[in-house]
């Protein structure tokens, strides 16, 4: 007993511990662990060791309503904070697309740059027939029923909506009829593949690695302009004739109402993270490509992927 | 060969000091939690995870902890039932039978010793099928489609309400209301929100951690206040601790039978392991010659059989929440959570993907079994001493600890109101004999199970019979009617035995 109170008191001293620094805070919308947890604690790091600021960066963990609490303590209560950084990707922008903030619109933050990406893929299990990304498009739209896709996001979510942004490139319209279920991450959606209860796997880069590498699985197409290195032998959707790019980067949204200025200089403090050789190795030991984008030129980015996917969402019936 | 490479592997996690030190900590905090009354494996592990978030453990280590705690719990049990006549976890239930008469008969050194070693062949004997039967469960995994998940996760919800009460139709209740629950949130297969009233508190559904908590560890104390504190006392004095060989040799088939009922009922979904003290006790009595064995009278193998059978069927369970990421029992349940939390899916490619954890667990189990049974043969007058400990002094802790822990993992004041109306709810479940576990098992499944049966629904255009479309499934669904079904009639047959008020 006495042991397990001792432990309980060093808990919470621990959880008391590092409020109330001058230090710029970066707001994880996720438990420790993911990948917004990552954004934040290394980003914060390398901003730190590469001397972009003073003191070190100080992580808050801010879970729930996948990212929503988190944005709407942003906008509510931190709207002027020039200090506060938060960790954002593709997700946070689908589900601002979506209406799934209670509301909330992408417009309430600012988004300042995204410094990596975990490029899109579509994979099929070792002994599927379709050889190509174009074989499995003319199966679906021969037999839109025939081919059932997997992938770690709900319907509607990022994964699905791969898929889609592909099957319509290659001017299939019915979008309606195709085939998914979201369960509950990539591995889960590769292991349904290799069953055979699904024919395609729609995922990240590196959910898929392992799998890639024990042969049970092959990616028929990379979502991304060119090539990722280390993955050469995976050819792009777009030299197989579908002008589809579809990564889930990984970047910062700050508060609305800080000044161009400070904007402007988190734009340039992330740009010299993306060019620091620390970044490059996270990058790769994570499984992200390069993918850099900061400043109003990321933000404009931003609200085109928002407005391709209300576009998208409201087709397929997740939006009205 | 790839057993003993597997098992390298997890020896040299399992090895390094900070893990071990982890293992022994966690036997020990096990087994006083599983000897004080009340304080079960389930509420001891749901205790304790927030804790090990608060020190920040890695999942590797987080993990042995718990299943230390999880083991302790297992052979801590039995201390309370032997000596106070209340048992100190519900699978030592079956260890009061006889185990009380003998500490009355001036053989309690005797009783504890025998059970010790009773539990140390038993946890022994399921860590190695576990070692040996995971790998193989493992590889069926890629023929689990949408409709198998779905029978399976149906069969644990059967199984678990014909064992968890004498009454199918509470058990039943239960379950829905945890499955009710467990639609409140985003809806996995669409995103969209469900039963939150637009509260962003409630968009990710209710933590399970906080229900758990809730319905074991508050509702606990909102019982002791009620009953105005009415102390526990030891009722039989424990003097010199030997070993009784003669009683251990006789008794080395009763371990080998029970370890084995045992396991097969821990590794059935839903069992776990009160079903496996209780099924090892009746069958050990039968084979011995019903009413005519000394059983019940204070027989020592009548206390080697419960104890081997449950903590073989602990171990047991772990098989199936590990490899299918579906828990054998309650505590099982608790840390099927534990891994969710941790970002560790269980289930089929768990043992491909991350086995540093799956074999690390392995060896610590192994490590933290001769861990407890050192403590608890020769140096079991200590946890004997803290059974002496009064409830008001205990059970505040068990509040404070309940909320700390909590808050310190959700740092929110709406999951401390919420932990408290899960207590209050517990509370009243128990006035009412409607056992909670289902509830646990409801919000922690629930989800997936409807997931699954959305999946099969998207894959087949909606065709039902696609959920009886192979072998797994239609066996599954066979088990799933017989297990709801089959305690209706049985209970006729095999009266399950009460407590001895004495």
């Amino acid at each position: 007993m006495k042991t397990k109170l001792r432990a309980l008191a060093l808990g919470a001293t621990l959880s008391l511990v590092g409020s109330a620094t001058l230090a710029a805070e970066c707001i994880a919308p996720a438990n420790p662990g993911g990948g917004w947890d990552f954004t934040c604690r290394q980003i914060g790091k390398i901003l730190h060791d590469i001397g972009q600021v003073d003191n070190p960066v100080q992580v808050t963990n801010m879970a729930g309503g996948g990212g929503g609490l988190a944005f709407s303590h942003v906008v509510n209560e931190r709207s002027d904070d020039s200090d506060l950084i938060v960790a954002a990707s593709q997700a946070t922008a689908t589900r601002l697309a979506q209406n799934a903030y209670a509301g909330m619109t992408a417009d309430q933050v600012r988004f300042v740059g995204a410094i990596g990406a975990d490029p899109g893929v579509i994979v099929v299990a070792a002994d599927s027939p379709f050889q190509t990304l174009g074989d499995m498009v003319d199966a679906v739209k021969a037999d839109p029923g025939s081919v059932a896709f997997a992938g770690g996001s709900a319907a509607g979510g990022f994964d699905h909506l791969k898929v889609l942004m592909v099957l319509k490139d290659a001017g299939f319209t019915d979008i309606t009829k195709v085939k998914y279920i979201g369960v509950d991450g990539g591995a889960d959606a590769i292991t349904q593949t290799i069953g055979g209860f699904t024919q395609g796997m729609t995922g990240d880069m590196s959910e898929i690695v392992g799998f890639l590498q024990s042969g049970e699985v092959r990616a028929l197409a990379v979502l991304t302009e060119e090539r990722v290195p280390g993955f050469e032998d995976v050819p792009t959707a777009k030299e197989q004739g579908f002008d589809v790019v579809a990564v889930n980067w990984r970047g910062l949204y700050v508060p609305k109402d800080i000044s161009d200025e400070d904007f402007e200089t988190w734009g340039a403090k992330l740009q010299a993270v993306a060019d620091s050789d620390e970044w490059k190795e996270a990058m790769a030991a994570n499984g992200l490509a390069p993918f850099t984008k900061v400043g109003g030129d990321f933000q404009s980015w931003v609200d085109g992927v928002i407005a391709d996917t209300v576009e998208l969402s409201k087709e397929i019936g997740v939006l009205q | 060969m790839e057993l003993l490479s597997n098992l390298a592997l997890g020896f040299g996690v399992a090895l390094s000091p900070f893990t071990l030190f982890l293992a022994v900590v966690g036997c020990f905090l096990g087994t006083i939690i599983g000897a004080l009354p009340g304080l079960g494996p389930s509420n001891g592990v749901a205790i304790l995870i927030p804790l090990a978030f608060s020190l920040g453990l890695d999942a590797t280590s987080a993990l042995v902890l718990m299943t230390s705690v999880y083991y302790g719990a297992m052979y801590g049990g039995r201390i309370s039932s032997i000596l106070l006549n209340i048992p100190g976890d519900e699978p030592a239930l079956m260890t009061t039978l006889d185990g009380y008469p003998m500490a009355k008969a001036g053989r309690a050194g005797d009783a504890l010793v025998l059970s010790g070693f009773a539990s140390f062949f038993g946890a022994l004997f399921a860590t190695i099928g576990l070692m040996l039967l995971a790998p193989v469960l493992s590889r069926i995994a890629y023929q689990f489609g949408p409709a198998e998940y779905f029978a399976l996760y149906l069969l644990a919800f059967s199984t678990l309400g014909g064992i968890a009460s004498n009454n199918q139709a509470k058990a039943a209740l239960a379950s829905c209301i945890g499955l009710g629950i467990a639609m409140i949130g985003l809806d996995n297969q669409t995103g969209m929100p469900r039963l939150t009233g637009g509260n962003l508190h409630l968009m990710d559904g209710i933590d399970f951690l906080v229900a758990i908590v809730g319905l074991f560890a508050v509702a606990e104390v909102f019982i002791f206040i009620e009953s105005h504190g009415k102390g526990s006392s030891i009722g039989v004095k424990l003097e010199k601790v030997t070993l009784p060989v003669r009683d251990l040799v006789r008794g080395i088939g009763t371990m080998i039978r029970c370890s084995t009922i045992g396991f097969i009922a821990g590794v059935l979904p839903g069992a776990g392991a009160s079903l496996g003290s209780f099924l090892a006790y009746v069958g050990e009595k039968k084979w011995r010659g019903g009413d005519r064995s000394g059983f019940g009278k204070g027989d020592p193998q009548g206390v080697i059989a419960p104890e081997a059978g449950n903590n073989s069927a602990a171990g047991g369970a772990l098989v199936p929440m590990l490899t299918l990421g579906v828990p054998g029992s309650g505590t099982t349940a608790v840390l099927l959570a534990l891994l969710m939390t941790l970002n560790i899916t269980p289930g089929p490619t768990l043992f491909t993907d991350r086995p540093e954890v799956v074999w690390g667990l392995i060896a610590s189990l192994l490590i933290a079994n001769f861990v407890l049974l050192a403590m608890n043969v020769p140096l079991v007058k200590i946890f004997v001493k803290i059974l002496t400990v009064p409830p008001w002094v205990l059970l505040p802790g068990v509040m404070m600890v309940s909320f700390v822990g909590i808050f310190s993992l959700t740092g929110s004041y709406f999951d401390l109101l919420l932990m408290i109306v899960f207590g209050i709810i517990g509370w009243l479940f128990r006035k009412l004999d409607i056992p909670t576990v289902p509830i646990i098992l409801g919000i922690l499944l629930g989800k997936h199970m409807e997931d699954a049966l959305r999946r099969a629904m998207i894959l087949s255009d909606g065709d039902w019979t696609y959920l009886f479309s192979s072998g797994i499934s239609i066996g599954l669904w066979a088990f799933a009617i017989l297990g709801f079904v089959a305690p209706f009639f049985l209970r006729h047959i095999i009266k399950k035995p009460q407590a001895i008020t004495d």
